[in-house]
Parts: structure tokens; C-alpha cells; sequence
């Protein structure tokens, strides 16, 4: 029998009711009295000298109210790192400014160089089309090879070259390298991992207040962690003290990572509210997103996997080029390094693993985080290497993998990591008996009979979500803890408000963790409420990122519940007369074991409240309790995916026919979430391997900066998917169990998609190894008749 | 967007004066010319929308035995009305854009438009199609002149479209992924005199015949007839989706696809 509430239950998404709607309220939802409109000059350029910047003109124009440049921000600080990556040789990364509008250089095209503020939008872009910037072309730095070459043309004249750092993690090359000398076969594969644009369906919008009367100031910004925005922007840009700055990100229009990053046009529109005296409000057009929100991916990759006779894997050496785009983003220094190499050991015992990544500034849009995160970039070079050596050693790739699974848990990788707990062959026999593999050449026949080449590929993915454990990220490099928080208020009636300092947007936070709540206390999902998004009425959390909302901030919910219940325990024993440790607790109600003497939960509650009959000399009234939990690890999800294509051998069109998912997440709060969370997943993943292209010309100039040329997977591109999560492993350092699913479906999907892809072409007789995402029919078509 | 003065006049005569002033423009379905004004990539300081001429709206059969569609007609009218009386012509329509886009679209601004990868201009082209303005006819032949680039003076509007009806016809629309206008399409028509096949998507020169197909198919309407043919790369449209040689390539594979549908 299905739940139909609390853990395991899956619960109707009580936000889809405002989303579905018509009945959200996002930031640009907001409009404050007497509020005026931002609007950037952006660089054309790819990169370039600022000679002058002539807004004389501008200035008069109607309804402007004031144009700022770099000079304006003069007292302000860059936009900064969140985490500093030490280098192979115990150095610190270069660091460059990232400056709130462009200082002297313009460095990527839609690298702002004018914020104007005028009554109307409409003013303020008139205005700024009046602006004269004066602008000496330099040849653009793009290609991260060339970018390292001896001599090449610095992104950052103070910078000593192009190298954001060169780091290591796990063995050494010297060890790798000897294995690969002296090995039965050694596989190599150079790929590159597509540049991405997340292109969320809300464009990001900040609007800035400052009030005059309390010298404080609000920013409403579409964020995945209004705290964390609150802490860079207030300490490190704008120096406004904390008590004195409130960050609000209400209903945020998904995120997929891109709204992690603290952005100049939220210090901006902050900056320029108490400048200006008056509200200052910027929504990014859709065109503007594409060159200002940070990109994502980027890899160019070769990858070396040393096999004995039997196909055991002795070896792994991975060495990556990782760019970084013109600036260093928040948090995309640690994606190529501590969410990417941490991830290079997979579901496999090899005993050697060793990665090197060198980060590159380019004249590019930055480049951070995007679902999964460095993690799908471990997860496609590694299961295109397993698959290629398989191949090649006509061994079949379901078989390879279970040679090399990790049977034994807890497993300390290579790479610095410690899995808790996994069942890689359950996954694995999951994704067989879904997928009908066992099928799959009598339709593959099929295929053939209609002219169409039909491929199987297979991907076992694993990933560390739940970021993680503060004192280990701090030892890594991050400037700033991973815990989370929550306030669990619970009313006199025993209605519940929890506070919380993840924040959800799209993902269903709030459905969920009443769900906890409900479970933990036994009473109705109905009666408790989630609050997040708004640091005045939030403890400070660090948001939603990396899948550790529920690990994580679910965690902190139960550590805040627990504390609830004890003190809630200890008033029902002096109601009932009993003793604490008789208390028990079922389905919300309070009984003196083996009695029928029992006390409700509000009546509980309402005692702490109207303290009459209440033990006043141990406890104090009220209902509220605050925890914050810190992990103790990761959580390493993991699965097995399929995918079955055909490819259109006159076209190279590629469709996905069928696409199957077993995962293992650990323990599930709602299962029809996960469903979603992974389909979703799925779509970008599968966007990534067909479809989604983000590519410069040889100017610096973005082609594909629209949806003319960039491709949004669409419904008729995916299949109807087979999601299984019932493979349960839970998670053993957290109090729920619970691993993290929001980033799987894009993290395990792209290499099954290229496998297939290959496998069909192979099957066809077509000596094809790897095409480079995404497979777009050209690319096919290319590779087949090449 | 800049602002702009708005005419909507309901005869082709009082449009053909309001477009003598500077700066104006004919509006179809906006499908294009709102986007570009959005940008501020045009500025036409008057607008004259063309959608409440009546002569100008609908589809119907002349006594010539050609489909005359009236210049503001919407391509989802198109495919309605053109179901039963030119199938081809029909499809093409219903694959163009999205239900919004085939809403308000008009054939009239996909022809004057003569975007390189559009659809309209493959039909028109394989029909030898009669381009009727307020001020004389154009053939086909002689309308189409390059990548948004037609014989229409500034401010002519196109009145009526005249296809000839052909006896097999079918549109193959390979999409461009992302903006799923045609990376390459090939509209194939049959009369009883012979085969007329136009490209779209293709070539840097806009719309094209490929007359080395339709002489091969004149005399043998099949599939296999152009089994021997190739097609160039040289002028073939070179970008993200694809090289000049793919799209030679899809120039064969559509029409060879094109036929066998028709027949
Ligand atoms: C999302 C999307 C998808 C699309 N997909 C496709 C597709 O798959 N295939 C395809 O072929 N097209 C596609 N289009 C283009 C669509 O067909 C447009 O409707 C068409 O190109 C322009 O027609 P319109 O009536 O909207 O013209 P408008 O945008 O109003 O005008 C376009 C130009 O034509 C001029 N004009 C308009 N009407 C006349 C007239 N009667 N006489 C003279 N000049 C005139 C205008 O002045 C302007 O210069 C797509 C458009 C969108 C937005």
C-alpha cells in the first residue's frame, strides 16, 4: 500500500498549485514604489582596451537618473572566488579582478562596461545607445591550448599567463604512467564536454532598495542561496554590514547552478538604489542571459585506462583542460578539481587513479557550475573509456563493469574520497531487466530490416552530493562552511513553520520537508509549512546546490525536529504525570507506555505557550529550536542507465527510443519527486549528448546565442523514461539516509546516450570510436562518411 | 522596441497609400518583423498591418486550376483549406513553427521576408508559383534573388499567391535542431509537362531549382531516377548545423524522400 503522507508518500507538489497556476511571485514580480530600471552597456568584443567611455550625450537624456561606470565603484571590491584551488606545486591559484563593470578591459562579449538608470527601460536603453565607448580590439584569447602556449596574449595583463592553476589529485603521473608501460592493453580516448548555457526558464532579476530611514538595504535577486549572496556581496563588494542587508529570493524559475553565483548586477542594482535614492530594478532579456549567465562544462579532455588480460582495470590517467571563462565565477575553480577529480575512480577498484587539470582564463562568458557540476564531465570520460576498451578488447561492456565493480564499503578511492555504501551490481541488474536487454537483438534485427541501426549503451555512474563536510572543503580550498540549517517553530495550536536554510527552486522543498516533519511527529503534511528564500526570516543556511538539500538541509530539519521532540517529550511527561523516559510518541500523540493515559500534540504544544500547569523550573515555554548540521561525508548516489537509439544512417539523425534509469539514492521521501527530479535530469543530460551546443567563433562572438541556433531539448527529443529507485543503499551519516537525486539523470545520461550511439554506428559497420557532443546528425552523419 | 505609429487599413489601395510615407512598413503576423523590432534591428516609424484586408485572406481553387492564396493568409489557414485541394502544399504549412507561429504567420511575410532556410519559398519556387502585387505579377523564377533578398520594391505588397496545382507533390523539411526551420528542404512537384524541385535551407544564394533532378524525375518519377545524381557542395550554407557537403548530401536524401512520398 502506498503512504499517503510522510516518508515514502508521494505527496501532490503543494507548490504546483502558485507555479501551475499563474500564482508565483518572482523577483520580477516585484516592483517598489518609485522604482527605476538598470540597463548594461555590454562589450560587443571579445576582448578589448578601454580608451574612453563618452556618456555626455546620454546624460541628458529623458528620464535619466544616473549612468555609472567602473570609476562609480571605485570604493567597491571584485566579485569573488569562493574557493581558492592550491596548485600541484602548494601555490594558490591566480586570481584575477572580476570587477563590478569592466576596469580598463572588456573581456568577454556581454562583459558590462555602463550601468544606466533611467525612469523607464526603454529610457535607460535609449540612453545607453547613446553612449559612446571608445574601444581598442585585442585578438581574443579562446582556444585553451593556445591560451597555454608560450607568448600567447594574457585575459589579464597583472596575471603571469593564462593558467588558473595546474593541480594534481590522487597518484602521480610516474605511477600511472609505469602501469600503462608495462599493462596488457592500455585504452585512450580525447573527448571535449560540450560547453552548456543552463538557460533556466526565469532570466535572473535583481532589484536593489535602500532605505533611507534605517540605512539598510534589501536586494530581491533570483538565487539559489540568498544568504551566500548576502555574505559575498555584503563582506567582500559592497562592505555593507550584515544586520544591514536583506537578500530575498523569492519563487525562483529553476536555477540548474547558473543562480549560485554572486553576479555583478546584483552588487549593482544594491549599489546604485542608495546612489540613485530610489529602487533599482534590472530583468535580464534572454539575449542578455546567454553571455552574462555563467556558462557551464568546458572540458578538453585525454583519458588513458590500463587493462590487464582479463579486462581488470589497473590504471587510470586522466589530464583535463578546464576553462574558466574571462573571470573566476563563485564557485568554478572547485568544479574542475574537488567535484570532478574526487569522481575519477567510479564504480571501479582500480587501484591507480591520476588527474591532473589544468584551468584556463579565456576570452569567454565565465564558467561554473551547471547540473552535476564536474561531475558528469568524471562520468562521461571515464564510461566512454570503459566502453572503448571494452570494444576493444571484445569483452562486452555490461561484463567489463561488473569485473571492476566495488563490492566492499566503506571504500576509500584513490582520489581522496570514501564511499559509504552502494550495490553497483543490483543497479546494474535493475537497468538489465528494465531495459529488456536481454531483447535488444531481436529489435536491433528490426532496425535493420527498416534500413535503421539500432545501439545499446550503458553508463554506471557514482557522485558525491550533499556538499559536505566543512572542515574537509575548508581543508580543499572553500572560503566558506557547508552545513545547513533549520528553525523548526512550532505554533500553540502545533502548526509548524520551518525555517530553512536551503532553498528550492523547482525542486519541491516545500512538499518534502513537511513530509520529514509530518513523519518525525505523526501528524497531518497539511499542518507545517516551509519558509525559505528570505535571510530575515531564515537562519543562515548555504542554499541549494551539489543535490544537498534534503541530505543535507533535511538533515539539519531532523536535527531541529529532534530537539522539538524532547522538549516536547518532557512537557507531556509532567501533563501525564509520567515519567520522561515512559513517553511514547505515535501518530501525534503522547502515551505513558503500556497506559492508556495519553495527551495530544497541540495539546503539547498550547502548554508550552499558556504555561499554567508547565514545569517552569526545568524548561522554558515556547516551541522553537534551531540546528545546524554539518556532514560527516558525501553521499555517493549511484546507478545504471541504458539507452537504446537508432541512428538514421542516411541522415545521422540519432532518436532515442528508449531510456532506463535505475538509481540508487539511498532512502526516498517522495517518490514521485525523485521521478521528476531524475526525468529532468534525463532531458538535460540528453540535451547534452544531442543537442545543446554553446559555440564561439574564432572572434570571441557567441553562435549559438539564441534559440535559433542553441537547442533546448524538446518533449519529442526525449523518450518516455523508465525511472527505478528502488536499489536502496541508505546513506550511513545521515539521520534520513537519504544520498541526493537532483543532479543523477544529468550526471549518468550523456556517456549512455554517446555509447549507444556508437554502438549502433559499430553494428552498422561503421569504424566510428567517439564523436564529440553534441551528436548532432551532421556530426554523425560526418563521422560515418568520414 | 521603438515607438512606432500603427495603420490598419481594409483595402489593398488605402494600404498601398499608407506605405508611401518614410519609414513605413507592411505588418503580416509579425513573426518576424516584432522579434527584429524588439531588438531594435528595425525602426519603421508607421506600421501598416495588412491582416484586415479581405481580399487579401483565404485559400480557393481559380478557374486556371491554380491555389490562390490571399497574401495575409495565415499558414494554419493554409493548412486547412489547402488540405483537400493541394495535400503538399498543406503539409508544408503545418510544419511550420509552432501552433502560435502558424497563427499568425502569413505566406505574404514568409515570401517578402525570404529567409534562406523558410519554407514558403521552396513551394512557390517548385509551383512556379505567380507573385501578384499591388502593382504588377512576378513570376517565381524571377522573385526570388538571394538570401532575404526579392524582385518587391520598398513598400509593394504582395496581394495573392497563384500555384499552379501539381498532380504529386510533398514537402521534406530536414529541421535545423535548434530553430527547426528547414536545415535543408526540398519541395518536389509533378505536372503533366514535368517536375519542377526547389531547395530550401541549402544554399548561400537562397532557394534554388535543382534541375538536373528535375530532369531525371521528368522522365521517370522515382526515387531511383536520381540514384546517379550528385549534388555540390560549392555555395552550400556552412554554420553550427551543418557543413556544405551534409547539406548537399540532404539535397539528395529529401528530394529521393520527397518523390517516394508523392508517388
Ligand atoms: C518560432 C518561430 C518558428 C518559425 N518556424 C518557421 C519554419 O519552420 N518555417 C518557415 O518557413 N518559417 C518559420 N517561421 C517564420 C514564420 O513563418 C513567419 O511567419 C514568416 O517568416 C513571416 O511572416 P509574418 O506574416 O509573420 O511576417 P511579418 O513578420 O509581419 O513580416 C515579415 C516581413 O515581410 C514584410 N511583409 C509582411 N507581409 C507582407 C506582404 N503581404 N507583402 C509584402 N511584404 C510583407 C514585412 O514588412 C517584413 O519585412 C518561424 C517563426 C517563428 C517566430
Amino acid at each position: 500500500m502506498p503512504k499517503d503522507g510522510g516518508i515514502g508518500a508521494s505527496s501532490k507538489r503543494r507548490e504546483d498549485v502558485r507555479f501551475l497556476t499563474g500564482k508565483g511571485r518572482y523577483t520580477d514580480d516585484i516592483n517598489i514604489h518609485g522604482q527605476a530600471y538598470a540597463y548594461f552597456l555590454r562589450s560587443e568584443v571579445a576582448y578589448g582596451k578601454i580608451n574612453g567611455i563618452d556618456t555626455s550625450v546620454a546624460e541628458g537624456m529623458p528620464g535619466v537618473v544616473q549612468i555609472f561606470t567602473a570609476k562609480d565603484f571605485e570604493g567597491a571590491g571584485g566579485i569573488p572566488c569562493g574557493w581558492q584551488v592550491t596548485d600541484r606545486h602548494g601555490q594558490p591559484m591566480q586570481e584575477p579582478k572580476h570587477p563590478i563593470l569592466a576596469e580598463g578591459f572588456v573581456r568577454h562579449v556581454g562583459d558590462p562596461i555602463v550601468g544606466v538608470v533611467a525612469d523607464t527601460l526603454e529610457q535607460a536603453r535609449d540612453a545607453a545607445e547613446a553612449i559612446d565607448v571608445d574601444i581598442t580590439e585585442i585578438d581574443p584569447v579562446l582556444d585553451m591550448r593556445a591560451a597555454l602556449a608560450d607568448g600567447a596574449t594574457k585575459v589579464h595583463d597583472e596575471l603571469s599567463s593564462n593558467l588558473c592553476y595546474d593541480w594534481n589529485l590522487g597518484n602521480s603521473p610516474e605511477e600511472a604512467e609505469q602501469v600503462m608501460n608495462s599493462a596488457h592493453h592500455v585504452t585512450t580516448l580525447e573527448l571535449t564536454n560540450n560547453r552548456l548555457i543552463a538557460n533556466p526558464m526565469e532570466p535572473r532579476v535583481a532589484v536593489g532598495d535602500y532605505s533611507i530611514a534605517n540605512d539598510d538595504y534589501t536586494l530581491y535577486t533570483t538565487s539559489q542561496n540568498p544568504h551566500v549572496i548576502r555574505l559575498l556581496m555584503g563582506a567582500f563588494v559592497l562592505n555593507i554590514p550584515e544586520h544591514k542587508l536583506r537578500v530575498v529570493a523569492p519563487d525562483v524559475g529553476g536555477g540548474f547552478g547558473s543562480k549560485i553565483y554572486h553576479y555583478a548586477e546584483e552588487a549593482f542594482c544594491t549599489f546604485a538604489a542608495k546612489q540613485c535614492m530610489r529602487p533599482v530594478k534590472w530583468t535580464s532579456s534572454r539575449s542578455e542571459a546567454f553571455v552574462s549567465d555563467a556558462h557551464g562544462r568546458d572540458h578538453v579532455t585525454t583519458i588513458r585506462l590500463a587493462l590487464d588480460e582479463n579486462g581488470k582495470f589497473l590504471a587510470i590517467h586522466t589530464d583535463t583542460l578546464a576553462n574558466m571563462g574571462a573571470y573566476l565565477s563563485t564557485f568554478s575553480s572547485s568544479i574542475p578539481t574537488w567535484l570532478h577529480g574526487t569522481l575519477m575512480a567510479g564504480n571501479y577498484t582500480t587501484p591507480i587513479v591520476s588527474v591532473n587539470v589544468k584551468a584556463v582564463f579565456t576570452n569567454t562568458v565565465p564558467v561554473d557550475a551547471y547540473r552535476g557540476a564536474g561531475r558528469p564531465e568524471a562520468t562521461f570520460q571515464l564510461e566512454r573509456v570503459v566502453d572503448k576498451a571494452a570494444r576493444e578488447m571484445g569483452i562486452d561492456p555490461v561484463e567489463i563493469r561488473r569485473r571492476n565493480f566495488i563490492t566492499e564499503f566503506p571504500y576509500a578511492t584513490p582520489v581522496a574520497v570514501e564511499y559509504d555504501t552502494g550495490d553497483y551490481h543490483a543497479t546494474m541488474d535493475k537497468l538489465l531487466e528494465l531495459s529488456d536487454h536481454a531483447g535488444f537483438e531481436v529489435r536491433a534485427a528490426e532496425s535493420k530490416a527498416n534500413g535503421k541501426l539500432r545501439g545499446f549503451g550503458i553508463s554506471h555512474y557514482i557522485e558525491a552530493c550533499g556538499i559536505a563536510p566543512s572542515n574537509l572543503v575548508g581543508q580543499l580550498g572553500a572560503r566558506a562552511g557547508l552545513y545547513e540549517s533549520a528553525t523548526v517553530r512550532v505554533n500553540a495550536t502545533g502548526s509548524i513553520s520551518v525555517m530553512t536554510g536551503s532553498h528550492s527552486h523547482g525542486q519541491g522543498h516545500e512538499t518534502s520537508f513537511a513530509q520529514v516533519v509530518a513523519e518525525m511527529i505523526g501528524i497531518d503534511e497539511k499542518q507545517i509549512d516551509i519558509v525559505h528564500g528570505d535571510t530575515a526570516n531564515t537562519p543562515m543556511g548555504m542554499g541549494t546546490y551539489g543535490s544537498r538539500s534534503l541530505a543535507v538541509g533535511g538533515s539539519a530539519i531532523v536535527r531541529a525536529t529532534e530537539k522539538i521532540l524532547n522538549k516536547a517529550k518532557k512537557i507531556a511527561a509532567h501533563l501525564l504525570e509520567a515519567s520522561e523516559a515512559d513517553i511514547e510518541l505515535k501518530d501525534g500523540t503522547f502515551t505513558v507506555a503500556g497506559t492508556d493515559k495519553s495527551v495530544a500534540w497541540g495539546d503539547v504544544t498550547l502548554a508550552a505557550y499558556v504555561p499554567h500547569n508547565y514545569p517552569l523550573e526545568e524548561i522554558e515555554p515556547g516551541l522553537e529550536e534551531t540546528a545546524f548540521y554539518d556532514p560527516a561525508n558525501f553521499t555517493y548516489p549511484s546507478g545504471g542507465y541504458g539507452c537504446e537509439v537508432e541512428v538514421d544512417p542516411e541522415t545521422g539523425k540519432v532518436q532515442i527510443l528508449s531510456f532506463t534509469a535505475a538509481d540508487d539514492f539511498g532512502n526516498v521521501v517522495n517518490p514521485m519527486i525523485v521521478e521528476g527530479q531524475v526525468q529532468g535530469g534525463l532531458a538535460q543530460g540528453i540535451g547534452q549528448a544531442l543537442l545543446e551546443n554553446c559555440a564561439y567563433d574564432e572572434n570571441g562572438q557567441l553562435l549559438s546565442g539564441s534559440y535559433m541556433d542553441y537547442t533546448m531539448p524538446r518533449a519529442d527529443d526525449v523518450p518516455m523514461f523508465k525511472v527505478d529507485h528502488s536499489c536502496m543503499t541508505p546513506c550511513t551519516h545521515n539521520p534520513l539516509g537519504v544520498k541526493g537525486c537532483g543532479e543523477a539523470g544529468a550526471i549518468g545520461s550523456p556517456p549512455a546516450v554517446v555509447n549507444a550511439v556508437i554502438d549502433a554506428l559499430q553494428r552498422g559497420g561503421h569504424d566510428v570510436k567517439h564523436i564529440d557532443m553534441p551528436l548532432s546528425p551532421d556530426r554523425v552523419w560526418m563521422a560515418m562518411n568520414s | 522596441m521603438h515607438n512606432f505609429d500603427f495603420v490598419k487599413p481594409g483595402t489593398v489601395a488605402d494600404a498601398a497609400a499608407a506605405l508611401q510615407g518614410d519609414e513605413a512598413q507592411p505588418l503580416g503576423g509579425g513573426q518576424t518583423l516584432i522579434p527584429t523590432m524588439k531588438q531594435r534591428l528595425a525602426a519603421p516609424e508607421t506600421l501598416v498591418s495588412l491582416i484586415g484586408i479581405a481580399e487579401m485572406q483565404g485559400v480557393c481553387k481559380t478557374d486556371a486550376g491554380e491555389l490562390s492564396i490571399g497574401g495575409a493568409t495565415t499558414h494554419a489557414t493554409v493548412e486547412a483549406e489547402a488540405a483537400s485541394l493541394f495535400p503538399g502544399l498543406a503539409g508544408l504549412a503545418g510544419r511550420i513553427g509552432d501552433p502560435a507561429v502558424r497563427n499568425r504567420g502569413t505566406i505574404g511575410g514568409s515570401l517578402a521576408n525570404n529567409d534562406p532556410a523558410a519554407c514558403y519559398p521552396a513551394a512557390a519556387l517548385a509551383t512556379g508559383a505567380t507573385i501578384r502585387t499591388d502593382k504588377r505579377e512576378i513570376a517565381a523564377d524571377d522573385y526570388f534573388q538571394g538570401m532575404f533578398t526579392t524582385a518587391l520594391d520598398e513598400g509593394e505588397i504582395i496581394v495573392e499567391v497563384r500555384m499552379p496545382i501539381p498532380e504529386k507533390s510533398n514537402y521534406q523539411k530536414f529541421l535545423q535542431p535548434a530553430s527547426r526551420f528547414a536545415l535543408t528542404g526540398v519541395f518536389v512537384a509533378k505536372y503533366a509537362d514535368g517536375v519542377r524541385v526547389a531547395v530550401t535551407g541549402a544554399s548561400e544564394e537562397g532557394v534554388f531549382r535543382w534541375t538536373e533532378a528535375e530532369q531525371a524525375l521528368g522522365s521517370n518519377f522515382a526515387a531511383d531516377a536520381i540514384s546517379g545524381l550528385s549534388v555540390s557542395a560549392d555555395g552550400m550554407i556552412n554554420d553550427l548545423h551543418g557543413t556544405p557537403e551534409y547539406r548537399a548530401h540532404l539535397v539528395k536524401v529529401l528530394t529521393g524522400r520527397a518523390v517516394m512520398a508523392a508517388a
